[in-house]
């Protein structure tokens, strides 16, 4: 097995306040603007970018969520484990409001795919973008594509993309790990 | 964790602790899920699941049929009275024929007790007993640990009294089950004439004066007497029941503390319970209802992840 450094800390802080930025200049004042990241590890993410906008960029407030989609996934029973749940947390309407989905990486799709049925429960948004910090192209499964990516990286099947957070691993670092 | 140890739901001595707080867990998230505007997920959108009640039941089938939607499976409903059972239809060949309809789960009310273990092991499906006899009662059992666990925080400690007709009570033993294997103190009440003999043997003690009982524990729950079970009059009157059994305002007032009410339904008003006291504060019998819809999604959820 190989592991290789794909983002260090000072890279990832980078390619954050981009992302921040990317997302101040369509959103502006964030007023009909609401931030879904995905559970488990997109939340993380989403929550720095929140900390960026409101702590360095002056926005004064930002509706964040958290999206599980265990429940909407469409490989229920083809694992070999019960897919176990995470917390949705969403209080605050996303009827007529643009909706940005957070995941760390955006692999197959499906998973986006899943977030775009499972938002639905919650009311008719907008519009939807997507932010992801890693975007794997040359494996999606579904016509889904980011709106705002950190990196593009052109990853073979056989290689895997890990992201550690600092608030969760002890240390921001994204790896590229081939088994 | 993140799976059952069991492929049925035939009763909560089957199950270990790890099992029952998996399905607690899971019950939270479905929780969360039918308080939203669109209560739906698509989970068992390619499950097929037969209801098949060979006695009547109005809550418990609906809870079922509405946690079935709710994750999306395909339902059919299936009633003895309707049935060709009243032609001489065994058990296994009623439900075989079901099964060649491509159904995956079976959730099966029966009035025999065993009726869901002896399915089990006869036919390929995965079966959910929603009541056999006087035997055991599953999920009623998981969801009124449910909501103990949600009224008090954890069920582990907690001074629990099951009151009333406990000899033909299924609720009562699963109960004591659940309870015990969750770390819970229990008790029984009720006349000695509806109290099973060697009941000890489940590790729960037996009291006699309802008052007492009542001043010992945090959460009674209070059963039904069940006239249709009784061949033989276990109790002088009603009335009589009442006057030693039966709980009302003016009892708990008295109590120096405040306990919470609890009641599987259907309630015999002014037999066990009085109207004041179910529709009090200290009353949980409707939030056993919405949580039963989502305990018994969660075990549909949890049993039907593990056919391949």
């Amino acid at each position: 097995m190989s592991k290789k450094v794909l983002l260090s800390s000072k890279e990832i802080q980078i390619i954050l306040h981009r992302l921040a930025c990317q997302l101040l200049e369509n959103h502006t004042d964030f007023k009909d603007t609401v931030l879904i990241g995905l559970q488990p590890r997109g939340t993380y993410l989403a929550k720095r970018l929140t900390t960026i906008l409101t702590q360095e960029y002056g926005v004064k407030e930002i509706n964040l969520g958290s999206l599980d989609i265990t429940f909407y996934r469409d490989d229920f029973r083809r694992g070999e484990k019960t897919l176990e749940a995470s917390k949705t947390h969403i209080n605050f309407l996303v009827e007529d409001k643009k909706v940005v989905f957070i995941d760390d990486v955006l692999y197959t799709g499906r998973s986006i795919r899943s977030a775009l049925t499972a938002i639905q429960s919650f009311g008719r948004p907008a519009e939807i973008e997507l932010l992801t910090l890693i975007d794997r192209r040359f494996s999606r499964h579904l016509p889904i594509q980011p709106n705002y990516r950190g990196r593009q990286v052109d990853a073979i099947n056989e290689e895997k993309v890990q992201v550690l957070w600092q608030e969760n691993d002890g240390q921001d670092i994204v790896y590229l790990i081939n088994e | 964790m993140s799976e059952l140890s069991v492929n049925h739901l035939l009763g909560i001595k089957y199950l270990n602790k790890n099992d029952i707080n998996l399905i607690f867990e899971t019950a939270d998230h479905f929780k969360e899920v039918i308080n939203r505007s669109i209560k739906k997920v698509p989970s068992l959108r390619d499950i097929t699941i037969a209801n098949i009640f060979f006695e009547n039941s109005t809550r418990t089938k609906l809870s079922f049929e509405l946690a079935e939607k709710r994750l999306s499976a395909d339902v059919i409903n299936f009633s003895a009275s309707q049935s060709s059972v009243k032609k001489g239809e065994t058990l296994i060949d009623t439900v075989n024929n079901i099964l060649s309809m491509k159904v995956d789960m079976v959730v099966m009310r029966h009035p025999n007790p065993g009726a869901g273990v002896f399915l089990s092991k006869h036919v390929k499906a995965a079966i959910v007993n929603a009541g056999d006899g006087a035997h055991e009662h599953p999920t009623q059992a998981l969801l009124d640990s449910y909501s103990i666990r949600e009224k008090l925080g954890d069920v582990g400690g907690k001074n629990v009294v099951i009151v009333g007709d406990i000899l033909h009570s299924r609720v009562a033993l699963s109960n004591i089950l659940a309870l015990k294997l969750q770390g819970a103190n229990v008790k029984v009440c009720g006349p000695k004439t509806l109290i099973p003999k060697h009941i000890e043997s489940l590790g729960v003690t037996v009291e006699t004066d309802l008052r007492k009982a009542l001043n010992w524990c945090d959460v009674a729950n209070m059963l039904r007497v069940q006239n249709e079970r009784m061949d033989i009059s276990y109790f002088p009157s009603t009335r009589e029941y009442t006057q030693q059994f039966g709980v009302n305002k003016a009892l708990l007032q008295s109590l120096d503390k405040e306990i919470v009410i609890m009641h599987p339904g259907p309630i015999n008003r002014g037999v066990e319970i009085t109207s004041d006291v179910a529709d009090s504060n200290q009353s949980i019998i409707l939030d056993q209802v919405e949580n039963g819809v989502a305990v018994r999604m969660a075990v549909l959820y949890l049993l039907a992840s593990k056919i391949k």
